[in-house]
């Protein structure tokens, strides 16, 4: 069976590429694309570490085929910095040392940047429902909830 | 594996088409999210994938002329949540719905697919039992509709004819004075499997409880349409002797197995302790509506 050709954007660039028609969106990504700041946990969409938003939709890349890219808007962690400029929250995560291994960290990046473009001042209840979805082995999630608030209230001073 | 191919049809006929024609070792891909679970573990190894969210139909809300919501099969969790009216109508299938898995898993999961799976713990499943909604299904005989409780045939089988595909979901007009609810009961507060999950819809006038229904989850190889407890509470002001009633109905009701999640005895009880709460629940909003 030959492979099949899909066109997409990735983070604002158009992109190609070819797959099988099971591979899933994170193969694409890590195997064709290049792009490896998803990363695979789990494989079956408990983790949260293959984060991506597609058309601004939060979703994980391991569950999704990536044939259904065609002609879709993804966002990846690799999109996430502008120009070298780091997103607030990545600054943040750094300042406040909101990552120790670093394996759930994109995908934990990419879920709180979709939490706060929906909800620019959550509340700690808030946060932790909405990163729920993201599970992370090292840091018992208190610094990376402390460094999404934070995030936040820089942003909305910022605004 | 190699040998999947992938199918992204404009039209309801040409997927039903080719959904039939694969004779069943084709499979309908909505949000993908317990497909893909299974290609990857080798449970599904499907020779074709029918995505059907290229299909208008299957991915609309529309709130109809006569105050009735049809939702399409495809419609992820995360839209239905972005939608400017569905929850102020159904608040309780609504949160039922936003209690499948993650953020992200909401951004792809379908009610439709939660339905289809055919899991009895599926929790937007209750909710929708007690919203009273209709299936609409398309098959190679054409159209038909059932009640959502007659849908689930068993843990993982549905009542679907080969061939057919759900379509979409009706909810019914709601009258003044009408309120839902779900609940669920797990060990902890997010991202886990209905140890016993409970739908509530009804309607009050001037006090009085004129309608309800009630759609219990995980407690038996199907989510179910629980009359009798319905029956309790309608012709009631809802006084504690008539959800009582309601409750052990419920309770009356379960046919539940011994798992990890809980036993038979636990989820029999707490049947009915959600039965209540749902119950005060939807009617607060009932008084609001």
């Amino acid at each position: 069976m030959s492979k099949m050709h899909v066109s997409t954007t990735i983070n604002g660039e158009p992109m190609e590429f070819l797959c099988d028609a099971h591979d899933s969106m994170l193969d694409a990504l890590r195997g064709p694309l290049g792009l490896t700041g998803a990363k695979e946990g789990c494989g079956t969409g408990d983790c949260g570490a293959c984060s991506i938003t597609v058309d601004g939709r939060l979703v994980c890349a391991c569950l999704m085929l990536a044939v259904e890219s065609e002609g879709k808007s993804l966002g990846t962690i690799e999109g996430m910095s502008r120009g070298g400029d780091l997103h607030p929250l990545q600054r943040k995560f750094l300042e406040m040392a909101a990552l120790q291994c670093g394996i759930c960290t994109p995908g934990v990046l990419i879920a709180a940047k979709s939490l706060l473009e929906k909800n620019p001042n959550p509340t700690e209840t808030e946060v932790r429902f909405g990163l729920a979805g993201n599970l992370c082995r090292c840091t018992g999630y208190d610094k990376i909830v402390r460094a999404v608030l934070e995030t936040a209230a820089e942003m909305r001073g910022a605004a | 594996m190699t040998d999947t191919r992938y199918l992204a049809p404009q039209t309801l006929d040409e997927a039903v088409s080719a959904f039939a024609a694969a004779q069943g070792a084709a499979r309908i891909l909505a949000g993908g999210t317990d497909l893909l679970v299974q290609m990857r573990a080798g449970i599904a190894t499907p020779g074709l994938i029918v995505d059907i969210k290229k299909i208008g139909e299957m991915n609309r809300i529309t709130e109809n002329a006569d105050g009735s919501f049809t939702v399409g099969a495809a419609v992820s969790a995360a839209s239905l949540s972005d939608h400017p009216r569905f929850g102020k109508v159904w608040p309780g299938v609504l949160e039922a719905v936003n209690l499948i898995g993650s953020k992200q898993v909401q951004g792809r999961a379908s009610p439709g697919g939660n339905l289809c799976n055919g899991s009895p713990a599926g929790d937007s499943v209750p909710a929708m039992v007690a919203a009273g909604a209709v299936v609409t299904i398309q098959g190679p005989n054409g159209r038909r509709q059932m009640p959502v409780e007659a849908f689930p045939a068993g843990p993982g089988k549905t009542n679907l004819a080969p061939g057919e595909i759900l379509v979409s979901f009706t909810l019914p007009a709601r009258p003044a004075g009408s309120g839902d609810a779900y609940l669920r009961m797990i060990p902890r507060t997010e991202m886990d499997i209905a140890v016993v999950g409970c739908g509530v819809s009804l309607t009050m006038k001037d006090g009085v409880c004129t309608a309800a229904r009630v759609g219990l989850g995980a407690v038996a190889p199907v989510v179910m349409l629980v009359e009798a407890a319905g029956k309790a509470l309608v012709g009631t002001r809802l006084e504690p002797a008539a959800v009582a009633a309601a409750a052990a109905a419920c309770s009356a009701a379960c046919r539940p197995i011994n798992d990890k999640r809980g036993t038979i005895a636990y989820r029999t009880k707490v049947a009915g302790v959600l039965l209540k709460r749902a119950v005060a629940i939807a009617a607060e909003r009932a008084s609001r509506s």
